[in-house]
């Protein structure tokens, strides 16, 4: 079946954020998941045909990324973090405890049962909340802190359809929806939760307890490297600054 | 002298409804942008410059020095310019950009704002990795805030200049924190790496002359510009200058953000932190990520700024300080990180593709006890077949925390294979695990 007309529409929206507008494929991508479960091959062509591309080349770029899947997703998507600060921590037991209690694999979305709302368990990386450890994402919303019970207590909430609330974020949509602003589409939920949790402020507030604070009349210099080359010979260039030392060598 | 802790991009983070427009401008906010705009944009770039700010997503480039990469402005030839936050926050262990975003977003707008303006740019997106659905959120909030109250748009504060900010959620892909790999992202495609040269500040996104900075390097811009180059060079060491956020994670009693001057030492980080967990002490810690080599116990007093961790032998990278205690085993650890680069690999070169796959293999049956004394010399062969042949900075990465291990801990690798497997419970390293 073809997408509808409002999708459609929604689609060209996307692409005319852009100079060009091939940029918006990610986005349109994140908005026909939330339209259709999953990036569908009438999502793809949907794509193209707004895009002006081929069908092969929008596939080719939707099965490079992780979060564009191919078999229908549940109503919610949980991710245990099992990268390795989270797995020691417990990841690894969470997600253990999680297969087990679902009786599914990675990657894969219980099977349907009358009254109960469908859940996607996958093994993630590290999704940049390393002080809260071990982490659970629910439709890409934190979960600080978890253990097993906790965990399993989660999933017996989503799987009941009652209300959950993120640890830093908001109360719990659906997996389809999130994608949606995935998309660009905002969805109204921006003030629900707090700031910032209490390990992000950890540091603030012991500087509040001890009186520190970053100085208001300091004057220093700072030994700037006057030549690109030397700016390259102070930077970590092993890491990701490979392409100046590169640009140096073509100088020459 | 400094105070141990310097509270500057994380001062507002405990603030009511940090992330809105009222609570930003009631902290001063978007005051430095009337004083980037009452100054010609080259004397913002030599501000930033003088300050001495360091790329913070790792590398540790001069901010201002890749901004003068950008060719002078050709009449002839009027190509636009872009300016790039790369906000993918992956690297493990790495977690600050993404509370940084999450509790003040608009302090990384207005720097976005500031910094366009410098480089003359009239369009910039913030590439935000798509996992993290309220930081989106906020960020969109965010620009939809300061689009109406005229911080973007047309005719910025008065002063004629335009800027469009997009908010673009990537879809799950480590490697498109890789700077070229990032722009083909942008640009709709796979996310691989470019072969350079072109730079992208010649032929960045859509060929046209680009900068790309990390997150908390644009956040960093709106302080310099309020408070003078001057007051962020007084700050940190006198290369590697001004402040930025640690992050610890792991054993260590509070985890969390402290922000401080570059040039703090991780004993004192443990201390402020309330040490290592009860019973335990620390083992192994990575610097900067899981791709830069690992430190030990030896190294509590390397100050962490670009140089001196460098002289000790790893990188400052993100100061995503990740700590194991004694309870954890080091060829687990290992394993599981190598694991993350091989699924992470775009599979666009050989050496990475290819070499993450072996170096799993041999890791797997290290762990299980299965492997041979020998395979320690494989895995060393196979990390210099990677190591500086592959295409772009994720294959080095890879073999960061197997040749560091196996230099610090050989025998813990040779105690797997005398004992037929791991010697380790993983149940005494957990969060909930009762202390010994």
């Amino acid at each position: 079946m073809t997408l509808a007309a409002e999708t459609y529409d929604e689609l060209r929206e996307i692409a005319a954020r852009y100079p060009q507008a091939r940029s918006g494929l990610l986005p349109m991508l994140h908005l026909v998941q939330s339209v259709e479960g999953r990036v569908t091959p009438e999502g793809i062509h949907a794509c193209a045909e707004v895009l002006g591309l081929t069908p092969a080349e929008v596939s080719g770029v939707a099965t490079f990324y992780t979060m564009y899947k191919r078999h229908p997703v549940g109503t919610h998507h949980v991710g245990v973090c099992t990268n390795t600060l989270c797995a020691v921590m417990g990841g690894d037991e969470i997600f253990a405890c999680l297969r087990e209690k679902l009786e599914v694999g990675n990657d894969e979305t219980t099977a349907d049962a009358p009254g109960l709302q469908s859940i996607t368990l996958e093994h993630i990386e590290c999704n940049a909340a390393c002080d809260y450890a071990p982490v659970v994402m629910v439709n890409w919303e934190f979960f600080d802190n978890q253990t097993p019970e906790s965990a399993s207590q989660l999933v017996d909430d989503l799987r009941e359809g009652r209300e959950v609330v993120a640890s830093r974020g908001a109360r719990i949509t659906s997996w389809r929806e999130a994608e949606r602003v995935l998309a660009g589409f905002e969805d109204g939920l921006v003030d629900e939760g707090p700031a910032a949790g209490p390990a992000s402020v950890v540091g603030l507030e012991l500087a509040r307890e001890r009186g520190w604070a970053a100085p208001a009349d300091v004057h220093g210099s700072a030994d700037v490297p006057e030549e690109p080359s030397e700016a390259v010979e102070e930077a970590d260039t092993r890491r990701a600054e490979s392409e100046t030392i590169a640009e140096e060598a073509s100088d020459d | 002298m400094t105070d141990t802790l310097t509270p500057v991009l994380t001062a507002n983070w405990g603030d009511e409804r940090a992330w809105t427009l009222p609570a930003y401008a009631e902290q001063g906010g978007y005051d430095a942008l009337d004083v980037a705009l009452g100054m010609a944009p080259e004397d913002v770039q030599t501000m930033v410059k003088d300050s001495g700010l360091r790329g913070r997503g790792g590398a540790g480039f001069p901010t201002g020095v890749k901004w003068g990469f950008l060719p002078p402005p050709d009449p002839e030839n009027p190509k636009p310019r872009y300016l790039v936050v790369n906000a993918d926050e992956s690297e493990p262990g790495t977690c600050k950009d993404i509370p940084l975003m999450m509790a003040s977003p608009h302090t990384l707008v207005e720097g976005v704002i500031i910094s366009s303006y410098a480089i003359r740019a009239e369009r910039a997106f913030i590439y935000v990795r798509g996992e993290v659905l309220h930081v989106i959120r906020r960020l969109q909030a965010a620009v939809r805030e300061a689009y109406a109250a005229g911080h973007l748009g047309t005719n910025i504060h008065g002063s004629g200049y335009d800027l469009d900010l997009v908010v673009h959620a990537g879809a799950g892909a480590y490697i498109c924190g890789e700077e070229t790999a990032l722009l083909d992202s942008l640009e709709g495609r796979r996310g691989q790496p470019r072969l350079r040269p072109p730079f992208p500040a010649v032929a960045g996104l859509y060929a046209s002359p680009t900068v790309i900075n990390n997150a908390e390097s644009i956040a960093s811009v709106p302080a310099i510009v309020k408070n003078g180059a001057d007051w962020f060079a007084g700050m940190g060491t006198e290369k590697s200058a001004g402040v930025g956020i640690f992050s610890l994670s792991g054993h260590v009693k509070k985890p969390g953000q402290y922000e401080a001057p570059l040039g703090i030492t991780l004993r004192k980080l443990i201390e402020l932190a309330g040490g290592v967990r009860e019973g335990h002490e620390l083992k192994f810690w990575t610097p900067g990520g899981s791709s830069t080599p690992l430190f030990t116990q030896e190294h509590l007093d390397v100050t962490l700024d670009f140089e001196g961790v460098q002289a000790a032998g790893s990188m400052l990278g993100t100061r995503a300080l990740q700590i194991f205690d004694d309870s954890v085993c080091v060829v687990r650890a290992v394993l599981r990180w190598t694991e993350f680069y091989k699924h992470e690999s775009c599979g666009k070169c050989t050496p990475c593709r290819e070499g993450t796959w072996w170096l799993v293999q041999v890791l797997e049956r290290l762990e299980k006890g299965d492997g041979k004394p020998e395979d320690l010399d494989l895995l060393l062969d196979q990390c210099d077949n990677i190591l500086g042949r592959s295409f772009c900075a994720l294959g080095d990465g890879a073999t960061s925390p197997i040749t560091s291990s196996i230099q610090y801990f050989r025998d813990e690798y040779l105690a797997h294979l005398e004992q037929g497997g791991c010697p380790f419970d993983p149940a005494t390293s957990t969060a909930w695990a009762e202390s010994k």
